[in-house]
This record gives structure tokens, C-alpha cells and sequence, in this order.
């Protein structure tokens, strides 16, 4: 298993080197300027020299490789600075925005608070409503708990989340009044009230996010149980005069899980690349937003870096899924 | 009944709650909302207006502009003139006083030396200044003494209040810039997000495109202002969403260019918890001709070039044609209503410049169709208009919008009850606008026979405007299809009377001869054909007292008045 994780780890390298050019020339080649977020009335000369301030200008290997040399030597250098308090990357050029010619990574780590509490616990709430539903449902096919879930599922993954997110506004904020429409970033818990301040505040995008990651989640859990139902194991436990309980619980679920767990790993990455929509209808202005607000700029160190983080991330989830699913299962074997 | 009660209510309001809590931070919180949210509070290394108008709750210029348009002191004693001797008399110079006793934020003077300070901030050629514009014509910026700079132009400026006029000119603190001036500029983090400013408010959290925190300036000039102790300034989601975090939920006490469908704008209204306020700038959606042959048959670096001449756009008759078929007024009431107003002009404000035609509001359908035949077009067998059997064919281009949309369906609906077969386009805009040479589909390289966008001039002088219609301004291959002369309009009496006018210093003398450009680009030649006159709309709250939307500068520019009506 270690050698495998090892060989798998050196075989990103590549992959994710490979990634990150594709990434660049696919952002670069994308139709779209910075400079049509400059208003009209700025005369072409000025233009000229905003985009020559932007380094925008410079041939696309340049801009490659400095990009290449900012996310792996100086952004890591910044990183051990801030941890350690030396000064290594003093003077280098970060990665910066050019929306806000700010340094990237520092408007990440500053994003990174409310789309994890946000679209982390919708994922989590996901997770727990998803694995008894799909367990019972699939225990009692066909009943009318069965078809409930079913139903509820088919809604929440077909209905898109700006329709949801705009309808639960529509009732909770506009009619009723009980959840704010908008995320308040600010808001520090600090005591009980802050504390119940923020839960309202997550109530909708959690809701609509939940229900979207439960349905999901929830077939596969569905479908897992029964494709174990009916295998002859369970026929034997049952013959042993076993318990429902234990055939079920112990027996049918664990063999279940096994294809679920590697689902529920692979969708952690997504986590981090935010809901984009849910979280411009909340304006939780998370990661989603932010990477959808620099794609409409052209904001392209911006577009580069994150989405380039989001395919590390995928890569990493997949070898921890793979290597998951040898653990969960010990007839599978890499080595 | 009903609205006089309101109005009555609102003026009382208005006249007497401002004595009553005239006291800095007595009205607590404000809270603002922006549907696209603000990136920088320096408006030199942006030209978004979202970072333009929240930048300028912090920096202010020396001079700003009222919502009439007039030029108002905000950090000198008095406007200069060449009555009180502020303007030399051969308008080559022009000395602004700095209010005595004047303080940053953090409470150190605020000197002439600022305001040199800002001017090589912004000119320094490696900085990529964006508001570079407002300090062209500059040959030297002066500190007289402590309180007094002196601009000096390399020629006569008839309009001198652009340097250090308006939200888009602001002055940085020279102590806190020092290190930044060029090439530095944009690693200024800490500077840009959190300026030392002179305004009502400074900033205290800067979330990058989400949210910035201000409190109230302790060292504001007016001892009784901001009423509000702390503002907050949130960002993100569309403008349907702003409006309704004011005008339904209440959340937000002022959102930002709330530009929805009227229908949604009367519907909201019921909600009773706010109001749209509008304002008119001079914002234009228009329909530009191409005077130039687009046509793809023509080998690449000729299409849309002055070389070739548009097949039929060229006749005056086609162009006064299209503009007539067009019912201006239906077009305001489903795309703006009250934000809206059709319009002849490309110059439609302020008032000295504006011409008083309104030729082209009244659709005159018939007439149109006996301009075409007259032309020699007539109609052939499928109702497409032909002549010298070739058929009258448009293609009609424009950004993708909702309304722009709605546009160009009615507006193609008119065109084939007149007989004019109409192809429509739509592109993204961050195509359309980029500007970028190597794309067909900009609106500067204009391969289509006409399109729609809106398009404004900074500050109340339409001078720098009228003269992108130069006939060496026309985007070509020659100069990497740069320039707004999109039509490729060439006409050496225009480009002589543009000479004029920069000539001219008599303020009267200058509109006669603005409205006359003015005219012989639309009324005399339609080769733009103006169609809305666009205004701002912004929503906000019945608690929230003080609100005049102004477009003649930043929209915040007098928060320091806001009170809270209680």
C-alpha cells in the first residue's frame, strides 16, 4: 500500500504539471479581456498602460513561467515566512489579482473561512440525512417511504439551487422574515446571540445545498443496499437466526458503504470549489463567487491559481479515495 | 392624494431631522450594498465605478460636483474663477486655496505637498494610473506655499476642473504613498485597501471583493458629520437581489444601480420598505452605423475600413430611414421605465450642452418606408427591399443583456415591417468590450452593419467626447483598432469645428458649438442614432434620510449627510 501511495504521489507531479499548463493556455485562449472592465470613457492610451502595468501583455511562456515560479518557489516561501517569521520571500513577486492588485493567496486564505463553514456543513448535513434514507429506502423498496424519498430526491437534484435559493428567499426573508437574504462575512461568534446569528444566517444556503448533496448521496446509498440485499450472504446470516437489526445494520450496511465512502470522498474537493451559484444568490462571497466574479474580469492569475488549486485537490481526493477503498475492503489490494 | 401626503411627509422630514441629530455617530450603522462588489479603495488603480464611488467615502478630491453638475468645494475655501483670480486670465493656470486647519485621519495636516503628491502618483508612467485622463494637458503641479497649489496647462484649459475634480481625481496622503509612486504602486496592499483619507468615513475591515467596514472619520471637517458611526459596504449578486435587500426584506438601508425591469421596479415598490431614486447623467444607448463596407468577402485588414465604403448605409436615406422606423418611447417603457428617457442626442446633458432636438422621438413608419423608395429601394418579392438586385440586408450586433435583447427583437420587428431583412448578433461583453485586436467580434472592429452599446463622458465637458468622432480616429489596422470613432464618420467641417471648440473659452460660445457637433452626428447625418437616455437607478430605504443621487460624481458623494429618520 505504501509503495502504491508513493508511485501514485510521484505520478501527480506530471499529471498536475500537465493540468496547469492546459489551465493556462484554456484561460488565456478563453474569449474576454481585462480591459472590458475598463469603462469607455478611458481613453486608449490610458488603457494601453493600465493593461502594460497588469504585466497583461507579455508573451503567454513568460507569463507561464513566472506564473510556475510564483505558485511553487515564492508562494510556498510566503507561506513558511508567515509561519516561521523569516523573511525568505522578501522583495519576489506573488501571484496578484489583477481586480485587486492584491496578492491571490491571501484572498483564498481570506475566503476560505465561510465557504468551508458554509458548503462543508451543507455537505456534512448532506452526508447524515442522505445514509438513513438511502438505508431504509432501500429496506422497504417500493414503499411509501420509499417513493417519498425517491420523489424528494428527483426534486432536489433536478431543480437547479438558484431556483431554490431564490424561493426559499422569496417565503423565509421577503414573507416571513425569519433568515436574512444576504451572508454578513463580518459577523464574529462571540456569545449565544452571535452564535444563533450565524446559524440563521447559514439556515437557507445550507438548506439548499443539503438538499441537493443528500439527494444525491442518498441514490447511491439506495442503490449500494440493494445490489447487497439480495446476495446470498444475507440469505445465510438471516438462516442463522440473526436479528434484522444486526443482518442489516452490520452485515449489509458495511458491505455498502464501501462504493458510498469513495463517492462521499471524491465529492470533498467540490467543497472547496464552493457552490457558485448558492453562493452568489447569498452573496457568502466564498470561493465559488470569487473565482466566477475573476472569470467575468478576465482576472486571469486569479482564474489560473484557483482553479489549478481545486485540480490539486481533485488528484489528492482521488488516491486518499483509492487508498480508502483497499482499507474498507480487504480483498483489494494494490501491491 | 396618497404620494402628496408622502412627499409632504418626506420634506418634512427633510427640514427638520437633520437639526434634530446633527451629532457625529449618533445614528449608529448604514449599511450599503453594491451587486458588484468593491476591489480597491484607490480609485487610481481602478476604474470600476463601484471602486470609484466607495473609494470616495475615504479620499476626496479638492473640488467635486453637485447633482446639478456644478463644480462645489470640498477641501478648499472657494472655487477658483477668473473673477476671484483662482484662473489666470489666459486660462493657462489655476490655484486652488486648501481650507486652513484641514487634517487626515489620523490627524496630521493635510498640505499642498498632497496634492503634488497625488499628481506624480497618477502620471508616474509605470503606475498604469487608470484615471490618467483627468491629468492630460498638465505641464507642472506646484505647492505655492502650505495651502496653495498651482496647476499650470501646457495650453489654455477652458475646462480646468478636471485635475483634482470629482471621485475619479482623488488626493492620496504623500506619507502613506511614498513608497508606491510607479511600478510599486499595485504591491501597496495595505495602502490601497485602507487609505488615510479626508472624507467622512475611514475604512476599518477590507474584505476584497466582499466587504469593507468604515467608521466615521474623528477628524472629519464638519464636527457634526457622518450622523452614522460605522457604515458597511457589502458586495455581491445581482442588481434583482440588491433591490430586493432594500425594497422588500429591509436588510439594506442603500443599494447600488438597482437597474431591473420596470415591471419588478413596480412590484417591489409595494413592499413599502423603500424607494428608487433615479438620476440622469449622461449615459446613452445608441445604434451606431457602419459607414465602412463589413462585408467577409472582403480580404482581412480591408473590412470595416475606410477603403471601402458601405454599400447602402452610405446613403443618408437608409440611416434617417432605420432611425425613424424606431418607436423610442416603447423602447424606454419595456426596458427602463423610469430609468429611461428617449432621447435624439448623443450629448443629452447638462443642459448647455444639450441640443433641444427631438426630431426622432415620434416612429414615423410611413415616412420611413417613402424614404426607402425615394432611395431606390423597393420592396421585391418577399417583402425585402432591393435595389440594383441587391436585397437590404442588415446585420445587427450588440453585448448580450436582457434588455439589449429586448431591443434588438423589437427594434428588428420595425426594421422588417419597413422591408429590411435585420440578422441579429449577440456577444459576450467581455468579448464585445475587451477590445482586444485579434478578436472579429469587438465593437471597435464593428463587422456588422450597425450596433447598440451606451457610452457617457467623465465629468460635465463633452469636449474630449466629441472629438472621438475625429476622422483620424477611426479604429483601424493602422492603429491596432483602437479609437471610439466606430462608424468611421470623416468629416473635415466636424473635425474643423472640434478644433474650434477647444479653442473656444466662452462657456455659451462652447455649447452652441457642442450642440451643433452634436447635431451634425445625429439629427443632420444619422450616423448615431441615440435611442434612451439612461439614468441611475438606485433603492433605498424609508429610514434613510439625506439620499441625493447624483451622477455628475461618485453616487456616495454626500454620505456625510445621511441621517437616519426615526
Amino acid at each position: 500500500m505504501l509503495t502504491f501511495t508513493i508511485r501514485r504521489l510521484l505520478l501527480a507531479i506530471p499529471t498536475l504539471l500537465f493540468i496547469s499548463l492546459v489551465i493556462f493556455l484554456l484561460v488565456d485562449f478563453a474569449p474576454g479581456s481585462p480591459m472590458s472592465q475598463i469603462p469607455l470613457t478611458v481613453p486608449p492610451e490610458v488603457r494601453l498602460k493600465i493593461i502594460e502595468a497588469m504585466g497583461a501583455n507579455e508573451p503567454i511562456f513568460v507569463r507561464y513561467l513566472l506564473w510556475l515560479k510564483q505558485f511553487f518557489y515564492v508562494e510556498p516561501l510566503v507561506l513558511i515566512d508567515s509561519i516561521f517569521g523569516s523573511s525568505y520571500s522578501q522583495g519576489m513577486q506573488r501571484i496578484v489579482s489583477w481586480q485587486s492588485r492584491s496578492p491571490v493567496m491571501d484572498i483564498i486564505v481570506e475566503r476560505m473561512p465561510q465557504t468551508l463553514t458554509v458548503v462543508g456543513s451543507a455537505y456534512v448535513i448532506g452526508v447524515i440525512i442522505a445514509v438513513p434514507i438511502g438505508i431504509y429506502s432501500a429496506y422497504r423498496q417500493y414503499s411509501w417511504f420509499d417513493q417519498l424519498g425517491t420523489f424528494i430526491a428527483m426534486i432536489g437534484f433536478s431543480v437547479p439551487t438558484f431556483f431554490t435559493g431564490v424561493v426559499l428567499i422569496l417565503v423565509f426573508s421577503v414573507n416571513l422574515g425569519w433568515f436574512p437574504s444576504i451572508y454578513n462575512t463580518s459577523l464574529k461568534v462571540t456569545d449565544w446571540d452571535s452564535f444563533m446569528l450565524q446559524v440563521k444566517q447559514m439556515a437557507m444556503p445550507v438548506a439548499v445545498l443539503a438538499l441537493y448533496n443528500a439527494s444525491q448521496i442518498s441514490r447511491y446509498m439506495r442503490s449500494s443496499m440493494l445490489d447487497n440485499l439480495a446476495q446470498d450472504y444475507v440469505r445465510t446470516a438471516r438462516a442463522k437466526g440473526m436479528s434484522e437489526r444486526v443482518v442489516v445494520l452490520k452485515h449489509v450496511l458495511r458491505n455498502s458503504l464501501i462504493p458510498v465512502v469513495t463517492v462521499i470522498a471524491l465529492g470533498i474537493p467540490t467543497i472547496f470549489g464552493g457552490a457558485i451559484i448558492t453562493e452568489q444568490v447569498f452573496k457568502v462571497n466564498g470561493l465559488g463567487a470569487l473565482l466566477i466574479n475573476a472569470i467575468q474580469g478576465s482576472d486571469l492569475p486569479m482564474v489560473q491559481t484557483l482553479t489549478f488549486i481545486f485540480a490539486v485537490l481533485i488528484v489528492m481526493f482521488n488516491l486518499i479515495a483509492d487508498v480508502l477503498y483497499g482499507m474498507l475492503d480487504p480483498r483489494i489490494r494494490y501491491d | 392624494m396618497k404620494l402628496k401626503t408622502a412627499l409632504l411627509g418626506a420634506a418634512a422630514t427633510l427640514a427638520f431631522a437633520p437639526a434634530a441629530f446633527a451629532e457625529r455617530g449618533a445614528d449608529g450603522n448604514v449599511k450599503v450594498l453594491y451587486s458588484q462588489a468593491v476591489s480597491i479603495m484607490n480609485a487610481y488603480l481602478s476604474s470600476g465605478t463601484k471602486d470609484v464611488e466607495v473609494g470616495s467615502l475615504v479620499l476626496e478630491p479638492l473640488a467635486g460636483f453637485d447633482q446639478d453638475g456644478n463644480v462645489i468645494p470640498r477641501l478648499v475655501t472657494e472655487i477658483p474663477s477668473v473673477e476671484n483670480g483662482g484662473i489666470s486670465e489666459d486660462l493657462t493656470t489655476i490655484t486652488w486655496k486648501i481650507t486652513p486647519g484641514l487634517v487626515w485621519s489620523d490627524g496630521t495636516p493635510f498640505t499642498s505637498a498632497d496634492a503634488v503628491f497625488s499628481y506624480q502618483y497618477c502620471t508616474d508612467p509605470a503606475g498604469g494610473c487608470a484615471q490618467a485622463a483627468r491629468y492630460e494637458g498638465i505641464e507642472k503641479v506646484e505647492a505655492i506655499d502650505e495651502l496653495t497649489v498651482k496647476i499650470t496647462w501646457t495650453a489654455p484649459k477652458p475646462n480646468p476642473f478636471t485635475a483634482f475634480v470629482g471621485g475619479t481625481s482623488p488626493i492620496l496622503q504623500a506619507a502613506q504613498f511614498a513608497n508606491c509612486l510607479g511600478a510599486a504602486a499595485p504591491t501597496c496592499t495595505e495602502q490601497n485597501f485602507k487609505p488615510i483619507g479626508t472624507g467622512p468615513f475611514m475604512v476599518t475591515d477590507f474584505k476584497v471583493n466582499d466587504v469593507v467596514e468604515l467608521a466615521a472619520n474623528p477628524n472629519y471637517r464638519d464636527p457634526a458629520k457622518p450622523a452614522f458611526a460605522t457604515m458597511t459596504v457589502k458586495g455581491g449578486g445581482d442588481a434583482a437581489g440588491a433591490a430586493r435587500a432594500v425594497m422588500e426584506t429591509g436588510e439594506f438601508d442603500y443599494a447600488w444601480n438597482t437597474q431591473i425591469n420596470p415591471e419588478l421596479q413596480v412590484q417591489m415598490e409595494k413592499g413599502g420598505k423603500g424607494q428608487f431614486v433615479s438620476a440622469f447623467g449622461t449615459l446613452v444607448e445608441r445604434i451606431e452605423m457602419n459607414l465602412t463596407n463589413p462585408s467577409p468577402d472582403l480580404p482581412e485588414g480591408e473590412r470595416s475600413t475606410a477603403a471601402h465604403p458601405h454599400p447602402f448605409l452610405s446613403d443618408l436615406r437608409v440611416r434617417k430611414a432605420l432611425s425613424m422606423a424606431i418607436d423610442r418611447a416603447l423602447l424606454v417603457e419595456v426596458g427602463y421605465g423610469n430609468a429611461g428617457q428617449p432621447t435624439c442626442n448623443l450629448v443629452p446633458a447638462p443642459a448647455t450642452f444639450a441640443s433641444p432636438n427631438t426630431d426622432c422621438i415620434a416612429q414615423d413608419m410611413d415616412g420611413a418606408k417613402a424614404l426607402l423608395d425615394e432611395a431606390g429601394w423597393t420592396v421585391g418579392a418577399n417583402g425585402i427591399r432591393e435595389k440594383d438586385g441587391k436585397p437590404l440586408k442588415i446585420l445587427y450586433q450588440t453585448s448580450v443583456n436582457a434588455v439589449r435583447q429586448d431591443f434588438q427583437a423589437l427594434i428588428k420587428g420595425w426594421w422588417n415591417e419597413l422591408g429590411v431583412d435585420v440578422e441579429l448578433k449577440s456577444i459576450d461583453g467581455g468579448v464585445y468590450f475587451g477590445g482586444d485586436p485579434g478578436s472579429p467580434d469587438t465593437f471597435q472592429k464593428f463587422y456588422a452593419d450597425v450596433e447598440m452599446y451606451a457610452n457617457n463622458f467623465d465629468g460635465t465637458d463633452p469636449e474630449p467626447y466629441l472629438a472621438q468622432y475625429l476622422c483620424d480616429k477611426a479604429p483601424s489596422p493602422a492603429n491596432g483598432w483602437q479609437g471610439e470613432n466606430v462608424n468611421r464618420f470623416c468629416d473635415p467641417a466636424y473635425d474643423a469645428l472640434v478644433a474650434e471648440l477647444a479653442a473656444t473659452r466662452d462657456m455659451d460660445k462652447r455649447g452652441e458649438i457642442a450642440i451643433r457637433l452634436n447635431e451634425m452626428l445625429t439629427k443632420d447625418s444619422y450616423v448615431i442614432v441615440p435611442l434612451v437616455h439612461r439614468g441611475r437607478l438606485s433603492a433605498h430605504s424609508t429610514t434613510l434620510g439625506g439620499v441625493v443621487l447624483n451622477t455628475w460624481d461618485s453616487e456616495l458623494w454626500n454620505a456625510s449627510d445621511w441621517f437616519r429618520i426615526k
